[in-house]
């Protein structure tokens, strides 16, 4: 099914209402990750309204593209995504982490939309790749997607799936680096410096693309550029600020894994508006 | 003398057979398919075969992957770097996700041999056992390597096959494989053996000196550890006086827990575990290794008698 296209301006307004999503859903549920889920919604939010192809009243068309979260505990700003594009209702989003939710604190395959669990650091690339194979395996033009962290691509298994993507010539997946510089203990480059990320995955033979992630424009033509290199994976680094959107939680390391109280998410709200 | 088989050639042989009928199947190995004999299905198939390099983790969860897509993965590298090195890729990508993941394991045990205790996985059934939605299957012998294959193929979720590197006698006349049914290979009341993988052939030898000294072993060949054949083992703890259990593996965690954890809650009787006892293994000869960690059949025979009353 190919959505409609959105333009940039609806596309703010729709990152905007997943902003609020998250805000609220995160303080009924009065734990989880705010920051990191801020951080990536602008390049989700572009990802699934005007780039993805699928059907949320058939999430398991053949056809459809793939996107897997790698980095789990942003998943707020999935739910919300699937919400807004009707993969199941927004009320839905306020029973997040409850029990008998089927909105766990961490993605799992009983949400309508979510192909793999992860959680665990490290693994999505690699769940990705197994998706990219199997498209090619099976002569199947869909694309496969996967949201990285910065804090992420210190694990290992990160960069053995960076090599095989590379390896096997991956050029129908594309992965996204939410480049937000924080991670729990604070930032990146104090706790275990990443950089050059651009030139180590260009040594590792993906076509690197950088962007800033709150710029829609950029963020759009990084998709379609993408969509275009052949024989090999892209890679599109969104250099981001950690908690976008909410004037007290940008760059505050401590909204990484804290959920806003209701005063404060009274205040992001209205920021929001 | 009865046939000796390397369970890793039945398997690569199976392999072929199964890819021939299902073309769903796809077959992954991380820089050992020459060892684990996936280099059989890799010839065949070269389009369904893929070889990550020296790299389990990023294999494991791309097994995951392939199976989100419907593929039925079969996939293979030493059990010490299947269950212990991409544990957590199995539990999370795999296990949880319940996804149609066939973890074939070679080189399971202290009969690995001369490389030693770093590539003698003792401690993988455990480490599989504890997961949930995670089937698994140790036959005893090579055809019976061809069954629990094509029952894993068969069967839907995620399985962990433990296989040998060495040849291993078959057992004849045994009843059809079941999976989740143990096998009964000798009817006895007086003691129940039940043993695994290459133990079964030792424990066999035991049973057969055992009847001449006027013993009558049962024995169970418990090739599916889970799920456990509890109705099996419980019907051995009414009929006969004990247990002892047989396994190349640690006794915390592996077939001899099992059979305890069962026998204990519902019918209460004394089981010997013959197992790997709070060690690592060593270089040496298979044959040599099973006596230096008391896993011969003459160790099982002597534990019958030392506790029989």
């Amino acid at each position: 099914m190919e959505n409609k296209q959105l333009s940039v301006k609806e596309l703010e307004v729709k990152a905007k209402e997943a902003r609020r999503l998250i805000i609220e859903m995160l303080a009924k549920a009065g734990s989880g990750h705010p920051g990191g889920s801020l951080s990536a919604t602008d390049l989700v939010v572009a990802l699934y309204f005007n780039i993805l192809r699928f059907n949320p009243k058939d999430p398991q068309w053949p056809d459809r593209d793939r996107f897997h979260m790698s980095k789990g505990h942003c998943c707020p700003l999935w739910y919300a995504v699937l919400a807004q594009t009707g993969y199941f209702p927004k009320e839905e989003l306020m029973t997040l982490r409850q029990l008998g939710s089927n909105l766990q604190g961490h993605p799992a395959r009983m949400t309508a939309g979510v192909e793999s669990a992860s959680g665990s650091l490290g693994q999505g690339l690699s769940i990705g790749l197994g998706m990219s194979l199997a498209a090619k395996m099976d002569k199947k033009d869909y694309r496969v997607y996967v949201l990285l962290g910065d804090g992420e691509s210190q694990e290992g298994n990160i960069w053995e799936a960076a090599m095989a993507c590379s390896h096997f010539s991956c050029d129908n997946l594309c992965a996204i680096l939410d480049f937000n510089g924080c991670q729990i203990d604070g930032k990146c480059e104090d706790i275990m410096g990443i950089e050059p990320l651009a030139a180590k995955w260009q040594a590792f033979g993906w076509h690197v693309i950088e962007i800033d992630g709150h710029d829609m424009r950029q963020i759009l033509s990084a998709y379609e550029q993408a969509k275009t290199v052949k024989s090999k994976p892209t890679i599109i680094i969104g250099r981001t600020i950690k908690g976008k959107g909410v004037s007290f939680m940008e760059g505050v390391i401590g909204f990484h894994g804290k959920a806003p109280t209701k005063e404060e998410a009274e205040k992001a709200l209205r920021e929001l508006l | 003398m009865s046939e000796q088989l390397y369970q890793r050639d039945v398997y690569g042989q199976a392999l072929v057979k199964l890819g021939a009928l299902d073309k769903n199947i796809v077959v992954l190995d991380a820089d050992l398919s020459s060892s684990t004999r996936t280099n059989l299905f890799a010839k065949e198939f070269p389009d369904r075969f893929f070889n990550f390099g020296v790299a389990e983790q990023n294999m494991m969860a791309t097994a995951a992957g392939l199976a989100s897509c419907g593929k039925t993965v079969f996939l293979s590298t030493f059990a010490v770097f299947a269950a212990g090195r991409a544990w957590d890729q199995i539990r999370v990508s795999i296990g949880y996700n319940n996804f149609n993941v066939k973890i074939v394991a070679t080189h399971a045990g202290i009969t690995v041999g001369p490389d030693g205790a770093s590539h003698q996985a003792l401690e993988d059934i455990a480490l599989m056992r504890v997961l949930a939605n995670m089937n698994i299957i140790v036959p005893c012998d090579g055809p019976q390597t061809a069954d629990a294959i094509v029952a894993a193929a068969n069967t839907p979720g995620p399985f962990y096959i433990r296989l040998g590197r060495s040849k291993f006698p078959t057992i004849e006349n045994k009843n059809e494989f079941k999976f989740g049914k143990a096998q009964v290979i000798s009817e006895g009341d007086d003691v129940t053996i039940i043993a695994c993988g290459i133990m079964v052939s030792e424990a066999l030898l035991a049973v057969k000196s055992l009847a001449q000294k006027g013993i009558k072993a049962r024995l169970i060949n418990m090739h599916t550890i889970w799920p456990l054949d509890n109705e099996t083992i419980l019907m051995a703890a009414k009929e006969t006086k004990f247990f002892v259990v047989c396994e190349e593996h640690n006794v915390i965690g592996g077939l001899a827990s099992s059979v305890g954890e069962v026998v204990a809650e519902n019918y209460p009787k004394k089981v010997i575990h013959l197992g790997i006892h709070n060690r690592f293994g060593q270089s040496g000869q298979p044959a040599d290794l099973l006596k230096e960690y008391n896993l011969t059949s003459l160790d099982i025979e002597k534990a019958v008698l030392s506790n029989i009353s």
